[in-house]
């Protein structure tokens, strides 16, 4: 007995030591260790748990918060095939939920559970940024796009027969650009450092003055004025300043930022450097989302040849200064786009936002100023640099210079990258890429903006439709309430928990979505809809919570109907399924007379008799 | 020499510092405003929202904003208390909140924020989340059927206690407390009764053991005097902690 | 108008509840007399009238734990113009709703099962008499099965605090209870 324990010491440590030292035992980069931990052996165990805090020096109990805050991490065994099915609206349309049930069929598990000789376990995960390629799934991390019922067989064969994922078709795996249009950036060819010495050429205080002249803002979602941002950083009392790239993507329906970290990485790590150089910060960090675990060899690829070649490191570009980056993994969490929390989460914590202000760029990344920036958004300032800012303003319209990338998925002949100046208008949009039937579009993700087809010459600009760049389209046959209803399951899974409007209100707004898809809804419970909206809106601490309501108000507002059509009864009704309330007890009597049952709705057996 | 510094609560003037939040300059100048986790001996948390009030027609939580020159505040407003009551009702409905059986009864500070905001139901559906007790401490039992998630046990054990002896994991509605031992139990951590964690929680999650009901209803915190006059009471009186022993 | 005012009908009932709240009812004393000359009762356990009939007022002690519960509630809010829920348990599932963490099923094998089928009563049997009502596998509160008006909570109401929302009520003042009068132990 206590040799077995002995022995599972010794497995657990020997598994444990390379991962720790490599991290030089240090408590910040504890979600990092934590996610190496759970590659390697599946799961973490409490006695992980407890090693590993004991190791850090880190209370046990801090450990485990961490790790129970992330979705990528587990606390119990899972499956020694983990199988997560994207499950964006966009998966939806293309039957998702289908070949995840024709999956845990042949493989005899129930969704969310591990199958009983612990081969499979099988469940949802939020959008996987694959919606041009859907529907798609994870298995152990790694991105499978494109199934289909032939592709789900074949890779319920693999499982069955024990395959090693090494060892199944390469082309599961393939993850394809569709760089459908292209513009100033995806046409640019840079030979990588030219960017680089053409700032440095400026001098910083002139390159930061380039950068304010374009006038370029934030892709991130929120659009604030990158210049403005680095200059904030810059003049920020403190001298470790830090940048950080924000490839967490985790909006529903965008996934241009993984063709850029795919095609474009010299244009990203150049775009770091070059702000690095602006507000004289030394350390780099890109915070890429679980998802995109994929990238992270072909990507620290690139680093390596930038360092090389003096692009990265000491004394960049012999100008006399110092940057390097380095990549951190997020573990399925998309709250940790929202800046501060990604800095948490940068900082080994759970990913919960700061209070605000004081803001990142004043105090960021262990309290020292930070620029947090999204990817295209640095991806772009290499055009400001090559071209400069006045060229580059000339694009778009006066608020929003420049172009955008379009994340395009849902119900067109061409889903892809398409890359606009801004400034144009939903209907060309929907035009270019084959939309011929469009009811509304979703612009901008789960938190956006549900577009419907009067408001289609609306166009994509920060002064009148913005978008972090998810463009999904559903034809006059999808039903908009369900689109709805399954961003409202989104918000309530990503949830962070931190405060109470969101933690609860989210909660509460899925299980109305589900009561009226469940044909139990009334009218007072569009009431109680709408209040709750009010109360995310007005008293969330994040913006995950403020927009958390946003695809039921639009939808309500401008698909009425869906809901209405779902309403049971003009007043009231019960707040959970009665009759199957008693399901239970009949069941256990083996009762299942008339009076063994209960109507949802009023009847004449209730009025006087 | 600068003249002092104001701002207007509800129309009020009130004389704040450089640095002071909305919440303590109101405080200062005894206005109440309603809050859960933010605490004196503590810096703002910002989890509850119970302070939320509106500046220039936006809602901010007046526990960590800083107070500005010509800021007009509105807190004490039939929206915005409606809206603190919509969200006590949501802190209910999310645990299992059956106060006449609850040690805490009478000097609970979510039930008294309740009545001072009278809140007669819960309204929204109850989530009757399962939620086991703790009760290996010999000295201190743990119901966690009421946490609020405010962390003021977390901040206390942490900056006051040295000890860490709790902290939250999962997330969502999900988000819940655990103690500091593999076992998950509090018997096996060092926490003792005369920590400053044991005696902070503003419900009644944190109890210690063979104390209950021991103040006879009528004599209790709240029992008297609702939560807005106690608190303001406490400021004049110690200015400081305002939590209460069971 | 002259003459005396038509009174008002008042039905009340407990479903889930332990009676404290209508015990609590006749603690407003001698203003019951008072209350008598304003109001009549419809069916309650102060009268045998069997079923409620058309009523302006209806007051519910407990929660709802069962189908026989949710007929009786039912047939409340069908009659009543105003339906009231008095009492923790009405508003909240109170004391019945601390068994919502259990599982029935596990519940009533344990209780017919193991327990009394030792003993050899109902044979290890769960009682299947259709005269019986079935267990809804959760306690709620009432307003989670039909519109409530207004709330009374307490564990028991105080009998003031009852009689200042009657009065109210039946005034046409919006019924408020202040700071002593309203809590919820
Ligand atoms: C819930 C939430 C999620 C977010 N996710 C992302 C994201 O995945 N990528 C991103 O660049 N910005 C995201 N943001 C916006 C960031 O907080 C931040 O504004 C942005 O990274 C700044 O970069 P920019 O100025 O270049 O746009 C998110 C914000 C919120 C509130
Ligand atoms: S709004 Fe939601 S995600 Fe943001 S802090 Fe609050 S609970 Fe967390
Ligand atoms: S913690 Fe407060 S609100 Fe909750 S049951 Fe106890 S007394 Fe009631
Ligand atoms: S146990 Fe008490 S002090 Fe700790 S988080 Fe919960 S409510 Fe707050
Ligand atoms: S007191 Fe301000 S958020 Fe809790």
């Amino acid at each position: 007995m206590e040799a077995a324990v002995s022995t599972a010491d010794s497995v657990l440590g020997s598994v444990l030591e390379p991962i720790l030292a490599r991290h030089r035992r240090d408590p910040v980069r504890l979600l990092q260790i934590l996610r190496e931990v759970q590659e390697t052996m599946g799961h973490i165990s409490p006695a992980a748990l407890t090693a590993i805090a004991r190791a850090l020096q880190l209370p046990r109990a801090r450990v485990e918060g961490v790790a129970g805050f992330y979705s990528f991490l587990y606390l119990e065994p899972v499956g020694q095939y983990r199988v997560l099915f994207s499950d964006n609206a966009t998966d939806r349309l293309l039957g998702n939920l289908e070949l995840m049930a024709t999956m845990c069929q042949k493989l005899w598990v129930e969704p969310g559970k591990v199958s009983e000789d612990g081969l499979v376990s099988i469940d949802t995960t939020s959008c996987t940024g694959m919606c041009d390629q859907g529907p798609a799934l994870l298995v152990n991390g790694w991105p499978i796009t494109r199934l289909t019922h032939q592709r789900v067989n074949e890779i319920c064969e693999l499982i069955r027969a024990r395959k090693p994922l090494a060892q199944w078709p390469r082309e599961y795996f393939a993850v394809a650009d569709h760089l459908r249009r292209k513009d100033l950036l995806l046409n640019s060819v840079l030979e990588p450092g030219a960017a680089l010495r053409a700032a440095i050429a400026r001098g910083a205080e002139g390159w930061l003055a380039e950068v304010q002249k374009s006038n370029l803002r934030g892709r991130g979602g929120a659009g604030f004025t990158t210049g403005v941002k680095w200059e904030a950083c810059r003049n920020a009392p403190g001298t470790d300043r830090v940048i950080v790239c924000n490839a967490d993507e985790g909006e529903p329906g965008t996934f241009k930022d993984r063709v850029l970290l795919t095609s474009y990485a010299d244009h990203v790590f150049e775009g770091m450097t070059l702000a690095a150089y602006a507000v004289g910060a030394r350390q780099g960090f890109l915070y890429l989302r679980g998802e995109y675990r994929y990238l992270l060899e072909p990507l620290e690829g690139v680093l390596a040849r930038r360092r090389a070649d003096g692009l990265l490191g000491a004394n960049v570009c012999q100008a006399g200064f110092d940057f390097d980056i380095e990549i951190h993994l997020g573990a399925g969490a998309y709250v940790c786009g929202e800046e501060s929390a990604l800095i948490e989460s940068l900082e080994g914590k759970r990913g919960t936002p700061r209070i605000r202000p004081p803001f990142p760029v004043v105090k960021g990344y262990l309290g020292r100023p930070t620029v947090v920036n999204n990817v295209e958004t640095l991806a772009k300032t290499v055009l400001v640099a090559l071209e400069g800012g006045e060229n580059f303003s000339a694009y778009g319209t006066a608020q929003s210079t420049g172009t955008k990338l379009l994340s395009i998925s849902g119900d067109c002949a061409f889903p892809g990258i398409y890359e606009y100046p801004f400034g144009v208008s939903i209907a060309q949009v929907l035009e270019d890429c084959g939309a011929t039937d469009a009811q509304a579009v979703q612009v901008g993700g789960a938190s956006g903006i549900c577009v419907a087809a009067y408001e289609f010459q609306r166009r994509i600009a920060y002064e009148d439709v913005p978008t972090a760049g998810a463009f999904m389209v559903f034809d006059s046959s999808r039903d908009l309430f369900e689109v709805a209803r399954n961003f409202v399951h989104f918000f309530a899974h990503e949830s962070c928990g931190f405060c109470t409007p969101c933690r609860v209100g989210t909660s509460l707004l899925k299980n109305f979505m589900d009561k009226l898809a469940d044909g139990h809804g009334a009218k007072y419970d569009l009431a109680d809809i709408e209040w709750i909206n009010r109360l995310l809106k007005n008293a969330s601490h994040c913006g995950l919570g403020t927009s958390a309501a946003n695809p039921v108000i639009d939808t309500l507002v401008k698909f009425r109907p869906a809901y209405e059509r779902r309403l049971q009864s003009l007043e009231f009704e019960p707040a959970f399924d009665l009759d199957k309330s008693l399901a239970c007890a009949r069941r256990m009597t083996g009762r299942d007379d008339p009076q063994a049952h209960l109507s949802s709705e009023f009847s004449s057996e209730e009025s006087p008799r | 020499m600068s003249a002092e510094k104001k701002f207007l609560l509800d129309g009020k003037p009130v004389t704040f510092n450089d640095g002071q939040t909305i919440l303590e300059a109101a405080r200062g100048a005894g206005h109440y405003i309603p809050h859960l986790c933010w605490h004196p001996d503590f810096p703002a948390h910002g989890s509850c929202k119970l302070c939320i009030v509106k500046v220039g027609g936006r809602h901010v939580s007046s526990c960590a904003m800083p107070a500005k020159e010509g800021m007009e505040v509105e807190s004490n407003t039939p929206e915005m208390n409606g809206e603190r009551r919509a969200l006590l009702q949501m802190l209910f409905v999310e645990g299992n909140h059956f106060c006449p059986s609850c040690e805490k009864s009478g000097n609970c500070q979510l039930q008294a924020l309740a009545y001072d905001l009278e809140m007669l139901s819960a309204h929204f559906n109850h989530f009757y989340p399962d939620r086991p007790v703790d009760a290996s401490h010999p000295d201190v039992l743990l119901d966690f059927n009421r946490c609020i998630f405010c962390e003021l046990c977390v901040r206390a054990s942490r900056e006051m206690d040295g000890k860490n002896i709790f902290a939250l994991t999962n997330r969502g509605i999900k988000k819940h407390l655990v103690v500091n031992a593999e076992s998950g139990r509090l018997g096996d951590t060092d926490f003792a009764a005369s920590d400053r964690a044991a005696n902070i929680c503003p419900v009644g999650v944190i109890l210690h053991k063979r104390q209950g009901f021991a103040k006879p209803i009528g004599q209790r915190t709240y029992d008297e005097k609702p939560i807005s006059v106690v608190a303001m009471e406490c400021v004049k009186a110690t200015e400081g902690a305002e939590e209460v022993k069971s | 108008m002259n003459g005396p005012k038509k009174k008002l009908r008042v039905a009340t009932t407990s479903l889930a509840g332990c009676f404290g709240c209508h015990m609590s009812f006749l603690d407003i004393d001698e203003r019951l007399l008072q209350l008598v000359e304003l109001v009549e009762f419809d069916r309650s356990p102060l009268t045998d009238i069997k079923h409620c009939g058309p009523c302006d007022i209806g007051i519910i002690e407990g929660g709802v734990c069962n189908a026989e519960n949710v007929h009786v509630l039912r047939e409340f809010r069908q009659n009543c113009k105003t339906l009231v829920a008095l009492g923790a348990c009405a508003v909240t599932g109170g004391l019945p709703a601390q068994r919502n963490h259990l599982d029935l099923g596990q519940c009533l094998q344990e209780v017919y099962r193991y327990s009394l089928g030792v003993e050899g009563l109902s044979a290890g049997r769960v009682p299947d008499d259709p005269e019986l009502p079935l267990l809804l596998d959760k306690v709620h509160p009432i307003h989670e099965v039909v519109r409530v008006d207004y709330f009374i909570p307490g564990c028991p109401p105080s009998g003031d605090a009852i009689w200042k929302f009657l009065t109210d009520l039946i005034a046409g003042r919006t019924p408020r209870l202040s700071h002593p009068m309203l809590h919820f132990d």
